[in-house]
């Protein structure tokens, strides 16, 4: 999905079904939202080619959810990239792993995790039934080192930064802002949805992105800046230590 | 959980702090032209709080409130209304500051205690094409914990990470099937 690698891990999975559908339900978002490809229903609705009346049940929730977001973070969060195209990839990831992860628990399943191109939903224990760890990838060596482990038995965790893909992500409020003061933004929530959707706004808050979330009643957040400093949100300290 | 608390309240504080420092900045402007400025040390004693263990590696608070030029409102700070007892916790209410005038219009805000702990922070007053974060946020930041980055390499079932699209193109959707199933 969106050219991104995608693991999931479901502790005593009984064939691989699972895995097919939660596959399949990707592409599927994919076909849907994919920005890159020619036939996405978003890249006709870009295109002018279809109508607001016409949109999908998915298209119309992904856009109030959306609106709602900008509203929640300030309004710095937005679909409306810098060239004016619609661009929900910051919204549809996150809500993606979330119903992958909701698609797992119906099929009856209470422990596993659905990672994203390191988004990550993760629920119940991992197959020594202690929580699930999660590594903070280092933004100076993503290939290499990690700088924090987390322990998750029902959170997501999202990152959001600029080490990867570029500056993929800016400011609604000023545009030509580099956001460069702060190199990654992790947060942890009840969900993946929302900790992804808050960790793309923070981002674009740079510096003062993890005093939002320090005021996010249930999220937690690690901020890594330029210099290798890292800022962490009062509670963040109850998911670095197994219990 | 008093260290929540602690950093709840100085956030909580922040526009109150806010409105000291400017205060401050005020006052020490007048004293250039021969004003006392006792009651800069007199003031400050209810900002300490900062000072406890978790957050005492923590630089001192930074003045880094826009530099407003005039106090509209001369009353004093409305701090002790959320003073922490000596557990941390808020009395419950809602607990309006005065208003400011930061250099791009005013703001006034409202913070709302539950339970002893900051549930919300309420803008009364706000000029419109700015965002509140944006004055939350830089007078809370000196008062969360940092610490210097330290790479490592342990175990872990997966990583967080900004997307990484040609790695993951690399990697392929085949390759995560296959770890998912293995």
């Amino acid at each position: 999905m969106m050219g991104m690698t995608i693991t999931i891990e479901v502790v005593g999975a009984r064939d691989s079904k699972i895995f097919d559908d939660v596959f399949s339900y990707f592409r599927h978002v994919d076909d849907v939202f994919s920005t890159y490809k020619e036939t996405s229903e978003i890249t006709k609705i870009n295109k002018g080619l279809i109508k607001e009346n016409a949109y999908s049940e998915e298209i119309q929730h992904i856009f109030s959810q959306a609106k709602k977001t900008t509203i929640e973070t300030h309004g710095y969060f937005s679909i409306i990239t810098n060239d004016g195209v619609c661009d929900p990839s910051g919204i549809v990831k996150g809500w993606a792993i979330k119903n992958a992860a909701d698609m797992i628990e119906k099929a009856e399943y209470r422990s596993f995790f659905v990672d994203a191109g390191g988004d990550i939903e993760a629920r119940g224990t991992n197959e020594e039934g202690t929580p699930w760890t999660v590594g903070i990838r280092d933004p100076f060596n993503p290939e290499k080192n990690i700088v924090k482990v987390l322990y998750l038995k029902n959170n997501g965790v999202a990152t959001s930064g600029s080490y990867s893909r570029g500056a993929h992500i800016y400011n609604p409020h000023d545009r030509t802002n580099a956001l460069d003061e702060i190199i990654s933004i992790t947060v942890i929530g009840p969900n993946v949805y929302d900790a992804d959707r808050f960790a793309t706004a923070a981002f674009a808050m740079q510096r003062d992105g993890i005093a939002f979330i320090e005021l996010l009643p249930g999220f937690e957040g690690y901020m890594i800046d330029t210099n290798g400093t890292a800022t962490m949100t009062s509670g963040f300290d109850r998911y670095t230590t197994a219990q | 959980m008093k260290k929540l608390f602690l950093s709840l309240f100085l956030i909580a504080g922040f526009a109150f702090w806010t409105l000291h420092q400017k205060k401050l900045s005020d006052t020490a402007a007048l004293s250039t032209v021969g004003m006392p400025v006792a009651t800069v040390s007199t003031t400050l004693p209810s900002q300490t709080p900062v000072s406890t263990p978790s957050t005492a590696k923590q630089p001192p608070p930074k003045a880094t409130t826009p530099p407003a030029t005039t106090t509209p409102t001369p009353t004093p700070t409305p701090a002790p209304k959320t003073t922490p007892t000596s557990t941390g916790a808020f009395r419950d209410g809602q607990y309006t500051g005065l208003v400011a005038d930061a250099y791009y219009g005013n703001v006034q805000v409202k913070a709302v205690i539950t339970n002893g702990k900051l549930t919300d922070v309420k803008f009364l007053q706000y000029p419109n094409d700015r965002s509140t974060s944006v004055f939350i946020n830089s007078q809370a930041l000196p008062y969360l914990r940092q610490e210097a980055i330290q790479a490592q390499s342990a175990k872990v079932n997966t990583i967080s990470g900004a997307t990484d699209t040609s790695g993951a193109f690399r990697k392929s959707l085949a390759d995560a099937l296959t770890q998912a199933k293995a």
